[in-house]
């Protein structure tokens, strides 16, 4: 058979409007390195008639040269895209591709096999209805088929497809065929994976795939092609409580106040009333706006803006929630899939990414680690990469989510390392460890805007951020002599002063430097809460931490200014003999000799003391404040 | 040659209290429910939204053809009733169509964009052309460095482009958003997992993104857009009577004086239209006669070939894609 002769499973002839309501299907591809996942792949993109002339001639071209098929064409090469791919043989990394059939579209996220990148596996897994597992026929359901199933029941896929390939290198055994899918059905049994499709194939020949195949007359069940366009993965997410991730304020005027974001399930109507959590007050939906134009309800699934009858505050990373109130809980139980090359240590610090909320944490404890082989739980204090284990985390303020098990968008987290930026884990929130689901913040009468009137003064807080002996307390200590000259109520949070009382107790490990942040941070916003300009001076050397502070307060009442006087100069003074003790190795982990200082990328105010006196500085800073009616 | 490197920006369009949502379908009710596009659109909108929120100094890469098209036409929706809280970049070569050129600049001015034109001038200055420094070093020059300039230039953190995974096998491999190192390379055995609709968007100094909202799009579903949402696009991807020769297999529209034709070549007027867009010598043309949005999604559904089959570019080498993507090419 020529290779442009594939067996016609193509849409072409479909009329077109019937087309766009074909249901897309996503599914994911798993198993071990070579049991043939990419060419699978390949052979239903060939199939399907997705390949088009010049991608086939390429494809034969490069199945001569570089193939390992001996000339046949080598359908691995239509997905292993990578030249490092292409040059072992191996896939590295998910490939995202897309194929048809008259009843179903397909996006298929082909994984890699290697254990060394079954954060990849993971990554397709996460969005997949169903998994398409293949086993070698040779060797059965081993280690890796465990660890994906595994990970395919944490991340909530309950369809599984186990394709037994290379039947042809066994001699079609069909007695060897039902001992892999009883093997199998018990490992899926223990998983909770429910629906599960055993099918015999030969993947480069297409036994199986699309067409029946001959060789093996004992095999009556689907072909992959037919199971995957009539498997039923609907699970109706429009179904459970309204709730919107606030991501976007639209305030293009004054006149218009919306609140964007992606419904995370249920459904919407104008006139219903909602609730913003976690502050728990109550207002009603005015107005839908869909891509599609104004509407009178939307569902899961949709990018919405809302307006709300009430101007009440409302920023990304807030939930719109109607029906049940969501949970709400600064402490939780989740599972973690580890990602990063650098092990998991309890009481690090991380950033925790869950819908459109960015939130500080802390994992108290590893409650167990989960063994592959056995799915035993295990002790151990430290999770390395690819491990599964189940924890304990302490975020710095509450965190809106449902159960992972109830609902994908609201249950599922990424924990990010602040310092290299590295997404370390996957989450899979279980169930919230603490009561606060129904502690709402406490309204006050007398709030912020009262305060600030009473002061005539606009709160905020100026955060002086440098090497140390830039010059930060000198100018901070200026500028608060000449509020208070102005009649401002002001407070100078000082470092080294905080160090001798709230801080105390701590160190200067990197944790530690982030929970001084952190705590300089609350009670900065304390003072922005009654209505004061904070002023604090501490070197904060990492971009992360002052993004923390930044969110802690609202926009425009956080000023960051970057005493930005070159290490060299700061050096050359040292104030405090500290840089001199640092040359000598008396001290160790100070920053710019042996710490990083990451310098603020959009500082509303830069201040090169080597160039400018503190009184002058003193003096831009206060004209900042004036013209952008602080004072 | 006073048109290159300058910021053209136009703010003020009319105000009317609340403009209608661009492309309201309501008036064609039979492919209002065409819930695939649908779906693909809400995603795209949360990816463009996404990127707003999270960084300093987004950009949205404009280059004209019917992906940037849809791209745009996202945009304003995804920020309606406000703009779109970024400005649009085109990197012009000086080699563009020039209808590709008139198309840019009345799109700027009827939506009022805020749009960078940048040019690499020195490549301009050492005369780099297609023809004589040959394609692979004319891109790296003119497209690639110039796109590498303005990001630097600017500042931008994260530059939002129209890429799709159908388009070639290493962009199927490519993140939505896809980290750059402070030297704007891309490294492909190094990208951040990318789990549910779950972003991490952190950078370090010097660190860009590149987001495409448009990976889970095929080009079918592009043109399925285009004509659901009546979106502009340039006359060129529209069949007509076009000055062409026959160059190394492929079809050379002769769009100007610049370009040297060889001995045996005599442009003559054909049938034929653009299924993608890029400099005009390195762009080959399709023979068709589908004039209109309908005949080319009919024509489309029918063809046998990709529609980066006429992008020279694509066949410098092996894997020249990955290799021009990891050196920072779009």
């Amino acid at each position: 058979m020529s290779y442009h002769e594939a067996p016609a499973i193509a849409a072409s002839d479909a009329p077109r409007l019937d087309q766009d309501d074909r249901p897309t299907l996503r599914f994911v591809t798993c198993g071990s390195v070579d049991d043939g996942k990419s060419t699978l792949v390949g052979r239903l993109l060939y199939d399907s008639k997705t390949l088009l002339d010049d991608q086939l001639d390429a494809l034969a071209s490069e199945s001569r040269t570089v193939g390992t098929t001996g000339g046949d064409l080598d359908f691995a090469l239509l997905v292993d895209g990578l030249q490092a791919e292409r040059e072992q043989g191996i896939t590295i990394d998910v490939a995202y591709r897309f194929f048809a059939t008259p009843l179903r579209r397909f996006i298929v996220a082909d994984t890699p096999g290697h254990a060394q990148y079954t954060r990849n596996m993971a990554t397709g897994a996460s969005n997949a209805d169903l998994a398409v597992v293949l086993v070698d026929a040779r060797k059965g359901v081993i280690s890796q088929t465990r660890r994906h199933s595994h990970i395919l029941s944490l991340l909530g896929v309950r369809h599984v497809v186990l394709a037994v390939n290379k039947m042809d290198l066994i001699g079609f055994d069909g007695g060897r065929f039902a001992a892999i899918t009883a093997e199998y059905l018990t490992l899926a049994g223990q998983l909770g994976i429910s629906q599960v499709q055993c099918i015999p194939v030969v993947a480069p020949d297409g036994d199986n795939i699309v067409a029946a195949s001959t060789r093996m007359p004992w095999y009556s069940g689907p072909t992959v092609t037919a199971y995957l366009e009539s498997v039923d993965v609907s699970g109706d997410i429009s179904q459970r409580p309204f709730r919107l991730p606030v991501q976007w304020v639209n305030r293009p005027h004054a006149d218009f106040r919306g609140f964007c974001g992606r419904i995370a399930s249920g459904t919407i109507r104008a006139g219903d009333a909602v609730a913003v959590q976690p502050s728990g007050r109550q207002t009603q939906v005015a107005r839908i706006l869909t891509p599609g134009g104004e509407r009178d309800r939307a569902a899961a699934g949709e990018s919405v803006t809302l307006t709300l009858t009430d101007e009440i505050d409302v920023s990304r990373g807030d939930v719109l929630t109607a029906g049940s109130t969501p949970q709400i809980s600064d402490q939780l139980a989740a599972h973690l899939v580890w990602f990063d090359d650098q092990a998991m240590v309890a009481s690090r610090r991380y950033v925790l990414k869950c819908g459109t909320a960015s939130i500080g944490a802390v994992i108290t404890s590893l409650e167990h680690r989960i063994s592959i082989d056995t799915m035993a739980q295990e002790s151990g204090t430290t999770l390395d990469a690819n491990q599964i284990g189940q924890v304990h985390l302490r975020l710095d303020r509450p965190l809106v989510f449902e159960a992972y098990r109830d609902d994908r968008d609201m249950g599922s987290f990424i924990l990010i390392d602040p310092i290299s930026h590295r997404t370390a884990a996957a989450g899979m929130i279980d169930l919230s460890l603490s009561r606060a689901t129904n502690i709402h913040r406490h309204r006050l009468a007398v709030d912020k805007s009262v305060r600030a009137r009473l002061k005539q003064q606009r709160p905020c807080v100026l955060w002086f951020t440098g090497f140390s002996g830039a010059g930060k307390s000198t100018i901070a200590d200026l500028v608060d002599r000449r509020l208070a000259e102005l009649g401002r109520h002001a407070a100078l949070l000082d470092g080294d002063n905080l160090r001798h009382g709230i801080n105390r107790d701590l160190g200067f490990s990197s944790a530690e430097r982030m929970e001084n942040v952190r705590r300089v941070a609350e009670i900065a916003a304390l003072f922005v809460d009654a209505g004061m300009i904070a002023l604090v001076a501490l070197i904060s050397p990492f971009r992360s931490e002052r993004a923390l502070a930044r969110q802690r307060v609202e926009t425009n009442e956080f000023i960051e200014i970057h005493v930005a006087t070159p290490l060299a100069e700061c050096e050359r003074r040292d104030p405090k003999g500290l840089y001199r003790k640092a040359r000598a190795g008396e001290l160790t982990g100070f920053t710019g000799i042996d710490d990083p200082y990451e310098a603020p990328q959009a500082p509303e105010i830069s201040i090169d003391t080597s160039e400018l006196s503190s009184e002058a500085a003193c003096e831009r800073i206060i004209r900042y404040l004036r013209d952008n009616h602080y004072l | 040659m006073a048109r290159y490197g300058r910021v053209i920006t136009m703010l003020d369009v009319p105000a009317t209290a609340e403009p209608a949502f661009p492309g309201t379908v309501d008036d064609k009710p039979s492919r209002a429910t065409a819930s695939h596009l649908r779906r693909l659109e809400a995603e795209s909108i949360h990816i463009l939204r996404e990127t707003a929120a999270e960084f300093r100094k987004p950009v949205m890469l404009y280059s004209i053809g019917k992906d940037s098209s849809v791209l745009l036409h996202l945009a304003m929706k995804a920020f309606h009733p406000g703009r779109p809280p970024f400005p649009m970049l085109h990197v012009d070569t000086t080699w563009k169509f020039r209808e590709m050129i008139a198309f840019r600049d009345m799109r700027a001015r009827e939506l009022g964009l805020d749009l960078i034109v940048h040019t690499n001038n020195d490549g301009l200055s050492q005369g780099i052309d297609p023809f004589t420094h040959g394609s692979a070093r004319y891109t790296d020059v003119m497209k690639t460095q110039a796109l590498r300039q303005a990001l630097d230039l600017h500042g931008f953190d994260a530059a939002i482009g129209g890429a799709r995974r159908d388009e070639e096998k290493s962009r199927a491999k490519e993140r939505i958003f896809s980290h750059r190192s402070a030297a704007h390379r891309w490294d492909p055995k190094n990208q951040r997992p990318e789990l549910w609709s779950l972003y991490n968007t952190m950078l370090a100094p010097g660190e860009s993104m590149r987001v495409f909202p448009l990976s889970n799009w095929t080009e079918l579903d592009v043109w399925d857009y285009i004509l659901l949402e009546d979106i502009p696009i340039v006359p060129l991807y529209l069949a007509a009577p076009r000055p062409v020769v026959e160059r190394d297999g492929a079809l050379i529209m002769v769009d100007d004086e610049r370009m040297p034709l060889r001995s045996n070549e005599e442009p003559r007027w054909r049938s034929v239209r653009f299924r993608t867009l890029g400099c005009y010598p390195l762009t080959g043309a399709t023979t068709s006669t589908a004039a209109t949005l309908p005949e080319i999604v009919r024509e489309m559904m029918a063809s046998r070939t990709s529609e980066r089959q006429g992008r020279m570019i694509d066949r410098d080498s092996p894997a020249s894609m990955e290799r021009k993507k990891a050196e920072g090419y779009f």
